[in-house]
């Protein structure tokens, strides 16, 4: 079947078995590697992007139900060599160790703070708690998170916790 | 921001950048021209004969290469492991079927979805039998998993037998002595320490290339042991290890999952070879639940016998250990890594008894902490058990019974000797930073209104940096893989002549941030700074020995190699800056990226000129060989040992048995610290582990042996929403068992943590008289208890 969309600003089509799954056709066919696989269950969200604005996760999705939408993937998101507040964030907060969940969790954090840049730790909490990270304890993450609500409200950002104990 | 000084510094990890761009290369990421891909065919049940396998019709489906049985790959025998104790792994299901997921068919074909299709296409026969699941069962030998075994029971570890050539005392009479005791207090508890799927959220993948011409493999893999597999292929297939190059690029996770040798692996190089095409295989989550080691699976019984004022006069455990159907790696010897922490922190005698027990289940393994967490669960749980039952306040009964600071090396009846440690004022630091007094007063004041608050506490000590070149002898090594018999470090530092900086080392990180930690220990013994430092591993061709990442042993053995290394190198390129000054070399000292004589710091010779002038023979000193590298193994005395404490805060719910936990407090003590960041986030991923397997994680097999919990939905990880944020600090108390001071921080949080929940809940349910419940605290479970201590 013949699909077309929009991904990373870039328009772009390809003939695909009907069966494809989103995230093998960003992928496999257009070598967009960043997005993960996990689980294929929807369960884990190392595979989320956004389609239309919204975080999906694209292992549950066929490439055909993606057909005329914008898709934004994690290499979309640093622009001209700067990071996204929430790349940094991850950065400078130890937001990530082996970065398999990273691009899924930075994506869902996006999306996060596109409605509401200045979460508490509770609606961070549930607002990623779809993404699943088995090395961090979220800690961090929650920590990267309101190191770029911060920054995207112009605000510096709290000190890191391993500064002089917590 | 982060600072950039060097050691002990938070540096910002250099691995980030391309990981949270997108832009890591993980082994699924690879895609050469004319890559295969694999599925298997699994079994779907736990065990039955094959009485006909028939893959002609599969064969005939689009896109298939290949599709290949046990006859196809028997002369490759079956699945090497370190510790041969139990049947081992046949490549594929050789005739039978032993354990629900056990690989029966490979099929190779032009892409994922049409191997997936024609592995559903294989005709298969089974004569089931009934599969022994049940370890207790199992332990009784009524019938045999395995008829060619003796019995069930592989092997059994005991507290002074495991080791002959020690002669170590059997301290059972001095433990059934206290128990007949006047004064003596005994309680004894049967827990479970339950099964556990690790859980990577990288799904395990290979992709293996064959050049006949040059007659080389090259095999990406995600594992943590790339020159194990290495070692493992070059022997299976009879080749030098030097034509086999195992690359582990970025890896998603392992927490001991990707530790092991897997038969996919060597599966994955035989297809490439004979259809001389490159082979990639990515395990389905499901796959990774039925066919990638698990980890726990302990049942037992924990008895403590002490006085009426809290002394301890002796522990005694006596536990089957599941090791599911087949051997692999290390799955025996698991246990043993519990046992030499048997007695904890604490003076006592030690009565241990483990049997490790083979059913049809998946193959137990390594799974973070590796037998050191069941260990010190039962241990640190009946100890709760019997503060309770004098009364007295459980850190008041640790303290009355620690290891005392002028003890050490303090020689445990086992045999080893703890290195270094001040337990009870680990545990003054955690009490005063959790305000441990007014957690009290805040749970007896929730109790009278008639809510359910418990306040856990716990105490670790755990064994890593493996390992000490003794252990070699019984069987603590890589030498069936042809490794060299130890676990020592091993470390190359070289200066390229632009004086950047070459560090390669043998470990195999998952997440840990070696690149960042080993810039850190080379750019500070340099005084070369860490953005010129570039560290490589997990590639078998750039370094000759590499032991792999595991129990917690990387910085405190790799790391020790390295900085030795580097000391070396800093040796002799004080001499060549001694010649460039015209000075003595022992007069040299190096900072801020060059070289002056200390106390005068002019004049002063760049890294740069000293670079360039140890790759140029006539601008180095006559008697310096040309180069700047040097390459150490390292090979420690002892293990090392680190510890900690814990407090968890948890209020259960009596209507529906739901636990939150409220607040998590942890003062740990893993010796010196290069990266405190990247050490608090090692301890934050523990703790989170530690916490699934007391309020979540439970890997179950139905008595048919079915597999309930195959999928993440099945089979629940603690999400962001199930977490507090951690609340950290330390104590440090530095070991001598090698030059940085370093203990190991990996599987410190996950082996302080499960007893520290269910001590917390029990502490909530006094009221109830609840005395125990086993993990996973679920609200099922958790209800229950309530409903029947209420009668």
């Amino acid at each position: 079947m013949e699909v077309s969309m929009t991904v990373n600003g870039r328009a772009v089509s390809a003939d695909v078995e009907p069966r494809t799954l989103l995230v093998h056709f960003l992928r496999e066919n257009l070598r967009l590697t960043g997005t993960h696989v996990g689980c294929e269950t929807g369960y884990c969200g190392a595979c989320t992007v956004h389609v239309d604005g919204k975080a999906v996760k694209s292992c549950t999705m066929l490439a055909v139900q993606a057909e005329g939408a914008d898709v934004k993937t994690i290499e979309s998101l640093a622009s001209n060599g700067n990071l996204h507040p929430v790349q940094e964030g991850f950065w400078e907060r130890h937001g990530l160790q082996c970065g398999f969940c990273t691009p899924g969790m930075i994506m869902a954090s996006v999306a996060l703070l596109d409605e509401n840049n200045n979460p508490s730790e509770d609606e961070i909490r549930h607002g990623i708690e779809g993404n699943l990270c088995r090395c961090t304890g979220y800690h961090n993450i929650v920590r990267a998170v309101e190191y770029a609500g911060a920054k995207m409200r112009g605000e510096e950002p709290p000190p890191p916790d391993w500064e002089g104990g917590e | 921001m982060a600072t950039t000084s060097v050691m002990g510094g938070s540096v910002r990890r250099r691995e980030d950048p391309a990981l949270i761009q997108g832009m890591g290369t993980y082994v699924d990421d690879l895609q050469p021209t004319g890559v295969l891909q694999v599925a298997f065919m699994r079994s779907p049940v736990a065990r039955a004969k094959i009485t006909s396998l028939d893959t002609s019709k599969a064969k005939e489906m689009p896109g298939v290469a290949a599709i290949y049985t046990h006859e196809d790959v028997a002369h490759l025998g079956p699945l090497l492991a370190q510790v041969q104790i139990g049947k081992l792994r046949p490549l594929l299901a050789d005739g039978e079927v032993n354990h629900m997921g056990e690989a029966i068919a490979m099929v190779v074909a032009e892409n994922r979805y049409q191997a997936q299709d024609a592995a559903e296409a294989i005709d298969v026969e089974f004569d089931v039998v009934k599969p022994i699941i049940d370890l207790k069962e199992a332990a009784s030998d009524a019938a045999k998993v395995h008829d060619e075994l003796d019995s069930n029971i592989l092997h059994t570890w005991t507290y002074h037998g495991y080791w002959d050539a020690l002669g170590l005392e059997d301290q059972t009479p001095q433990v059934d002595a206290a128990m007949e005791r006047d004064d003596a207090v005994v309680v004894s508890l049967e827990m479970k320490n339950q099964r556990l799927i690790p859980v990577a959220i990288e799904p395990r993948s290979v992709m293996a290339e064959y050049n006949p011409g040059y007659g080389r493999f090259t095999v990406h893999s995600s594992t943590q042991v790339p020159h194990a597999l290495g070692g493992a292929i070059s022997k299976t297939f009879g080749m030098i290890a030097s034509d086999v190059r195992v690359i582990a690029p970025e890896v998603g996770g392992g927490f001991g999952s990707k530790l092991n040798v897997y038969n996919d692996e060597i599966l994955a190089a035989f297809a490439a070879k004979d259809l001389g095409r490159p082979v990639k295989w990515t395990e389905t989550r499901r796959e990774a639940a039925s066919s990638t080691i698990h980890g726990r699976g302990w049942v037992g019984t924990a008895t403590i016998v002490g006085t009426k004022d809290g002394e301890f006069l002796g522990y005694k455990l006596h536990a089957l250990a599941d090791m599911g159907a087949y051997s692999q790696n290390f799955t025996v010897a698991i246990p043993l890594l519990g046992l030499w922490i048997a007695s904890g922190q604490y003076k006592m005698p030690v009565s241990w008894t483990v049997d490790c027990v083979v059913t049809n289940t998946m193959t137990t393994d390594a799974y973070r902490g590796a037998g050191r967490p069941e260990a010190i669960y039962y241990l640190e749980r009946i100890i709760d058990a019997y503060a309770r039952e004098i009364g007295m306040d459980p850190f008041e009964v640790r303290k009355k019974n620690f290891w005392q600071p002028d003890e050490f090396p303090a020689l445990m009846g086992c045999g080893f000797a703890l290195d270094s440690g001040d337990y009870a004022s680990n545990v003054d630091k955690l009490m005063e930073k959790a305000d441990y007094a007014g957690l009290l007063r805040m749970r007896d004041q929730a109790r009278d209104e008639g809510r359910l608050v418990g306040v856990g506490v716990g105490s670790y000590v755990e064994v890593c940096g493996f390992g000490p070149a003794v252990l070699a002898e019984i069987g603590f090594s890589w030498s069936e893989y042809g490794l060299p018999a130890s676990f020592n470090g091993s470390g190359l530092v070289r200066v390229n002549p632009d004086a950047t900086v070459t560090v390669v080392i043998g470990t195999g990180p998952s997440g840990q941030g070696h690149e960042t930690t080993w810039a850190q220990i080379v750019g500070d013994g340099l005084g070369i700074p860490v953005d010129k430092v570039r560290v490589l591993h997990g590639d078998t061709r750039e370094h000759p020995m590499g032991i792999g990442t595991f129990g917690s042993r990387s910085v405190a053995v790799d790391g020790a190699a390295t900085y030795e290394a580097t000391l070396k190198v800093r040796e002799k390129a004080a001499k060549i800056a001694a010649h460039l000054l015209e000075a003595s070399a022992t007069d040299i000292v190096f900072e801020n990226g060059g070289a002056h004589v200390a106390g005068s710091p002019a004049p002063r010779v760049e890294w740069e000129a000293i670079a360039k002038a140890a790759y140029q023979a006539h601008t180095s000193p006559e008697d310096v060989e040309s180069g700047l590298e040097a390459h150490t193994s390292f090979s420690p005395g002892n293990a090392t040992w680190p510890f900690g404490s814990h407090i968890a805060l948890v209020e259960v719910d009596p209507d529906t048995g739901n636990v939150e936990l409220l607040r998590y407090v942890g003062v740990d003590d893993c010796g010196n610290e290069i990266n405190p960041m990247i050490v608090n986030g090692q301890i934050h991923g523990g703790i989170a582990q530690g916490v699934g397997q007391a309020m979540f994680e439970d890997a179950v097999y139905d008595s048919d042996g079915n597999l309930l919990t195959g999928s993440l939905l099945d089979y629940p990880l603690p999400t962001a929403a199930d977490l507090p944020s951690f609340e950290l600090d330390r104590t440090v108390t530095p070991t001598d068992v090698n030059p940085m001071g370093v203990k190991g921080v990996g599987e410190a949080g996950t082996i302080g943590t499960a007893h520290t929940i269910v001590n917390a809940v029990v502490d909530a349910l006094e009221p109830l008289g609840v005395k125990h419940v086993d993990m996973p605290l679920r609200p099922k479970r958790v209800w229950q208890a309530i409903q029947e201590a209420r009668g």
